[in-house]
């Protein structure tokens, strides 16, 4: 025991600080990007919303809606949210079979890398259709 | 042989104000567990060194420390695998340390008495209780889970809010909750329900990824989401009981 040892700490518990506790392991990390990027889907949830609220309220008010999605500054958000929504899925599809009750096929139990390559399909082909569907109506 | 350097966090309740680093040089051979490293401190270099050991073969659950900052059984973590190192080792994460390597395990003992962890009889206590290997699936790998409280380590939320019941104890809930033997589940869903049941849980999933025994204590506590929610929009549609489950 070193001098100055002070008694009354007899059985005392030292209870370690929870300060930074996010950025000191990297599955932390990526599950606070995770969290913080369901904030730019909400985000961009918003943007569409305001796009029918304009196509309600006429010509003029969907011409100017158009026109602010061509802005640069709303071409870098959609980049940023882009970025941010496949981070998301990523993260997300990585977790979903933690979130969900045990599949059977055949009496087997379905495994959960089948699960997230799935889900990473789905993702992939919803995407590809969205596009193509664009791609066909465009003016 | 090999020569690696051990790091330990120290922490002595009475001469230290805080956890200290201490720096040992440690040979070690290529069959050398952090476990066998830390034996080998306490038996050559410093015998005041403190921290919890039994089997030495992964099924008691003592040894679980933080190990490079993850939560690890230091029985079935090698040195080789950390060689050049050095190797940080330091009681598990959002425990308080009684000392050095030591956790007070108080607040996991106090709520494992709380979930009712055994078989209730059903209303057929004397049946004969068959099982389909389906049926036994849903509870098995949560029957597996050895108490080493890993998963307590590598849930912030369980840092941040003592309170909440935990992934292990949330894993052993539902193992017996799941057993199609068991009829308890009524009785254990106020604990699950509760704001420090499986609502403080945020889905960040590392409790399943550290678990040795692969266990998946998020899929427990994620499934039990959907029960608890079930349960309670059932519950204004249930018929009073009369008496406790």
């Amino acid at each position: 025991m070193t001098s100055g040892a002070d008694e009354t700490r007899q059985g005392h518990r030292y209870v370690r600080s929870m300060a930074g506790w996010w950025h000191r392991n990297p599955v932390y990390f990526w599950y606070m990007v995770r969290e913080v990027t369901a904030v730019g889907v909400a985000v961009y949830a918003l943007v569409l919303l305001a796009g029918v609220v304009s196509l309600a309220l006429g010509e003029a008010s969907w011409n100017r809606w158009l026109a602010a999605m061509r802005s640069p500054a709303s071409i870098a958000l959609h980049v940023l949210l882009l970025a941010g929504m496949v981070c998301h899925a990523w993260s997300w599809f990585a977790i979903m079979p933690k979130t969900m009750p045990m599949l059977f096929v055949g009496g087997k139990r379905v495994a959960a890398s089948t699960i997230t390559r799935a889900g990473y399909a789905a993702a992939v082909a919803a995407a590809a259709l969205l596009v193509a569907l664009a791609w066909w109506l465009r003016p | 042989m090999r020569q690696i350097e051990i790091q330990c966090l120290r922490y002595h309740p009475v001469a230290d104000q805080a956890p200290r680093w201490q720096t040992y040089e440690v040979p070690f051979t290529d069959d050398m567990s952090v476990l066998q490293g830390l034996q080998h401190i306490k038996d050559q270099l410093d015998g005041s060194l403190t921290f919890r050991w039994s089997c030495r073969m992964a099924i008691c659950g003592s040894c679980g420390m933080m190990v490079n900052g993850e939560p690890k059984l230091s029985c079935e973590t090698f040195l080789r695998d950390l060689f050049p190192g050095p190797v940080r080792v330091e009681a598990l994460n959002h425990f308080p340390i009684v000392r050095d390597l030591v956790i007070d395990q108080s607040d996991f003992l106090r709520k494992l008495e709380s979930v009712k962890p055994y078989l209730i009889p059903g209303k057929d206590p004397e049946g004969t209780f068959l099982q389909t290997p389906q049926q036994m699936e849903q509870y098995y790998q949560y029957s597996k889970c050895i108490n080493c409280l890993l998963c307590y380590a590598a849930c912030p939320q369980y840092g941040l809010d003592p309170e909440f019941i935990g992934p292990g104890l949330m894993a052993l809930i539902h193992r017996y909750n799941a057993d199609s033997r068991d009829g308890g589940r009524a009785g254990r869903m106020e604990l699950i329900n509760a704001e420090q049941g499986v609502w403080t849980c945020t889905a960040v999933g590392y409790c399943s990824d550290v678990c040795p025994k692969h266990v998946d204590p998020a899929n427990a506590v994620n499934q039990n989401k959907v029960n608890g929610a079930i349960a309670w929009l059932a519950g204004p549609f249930r018929p009073k009981a009369s008496g406790k489950p």
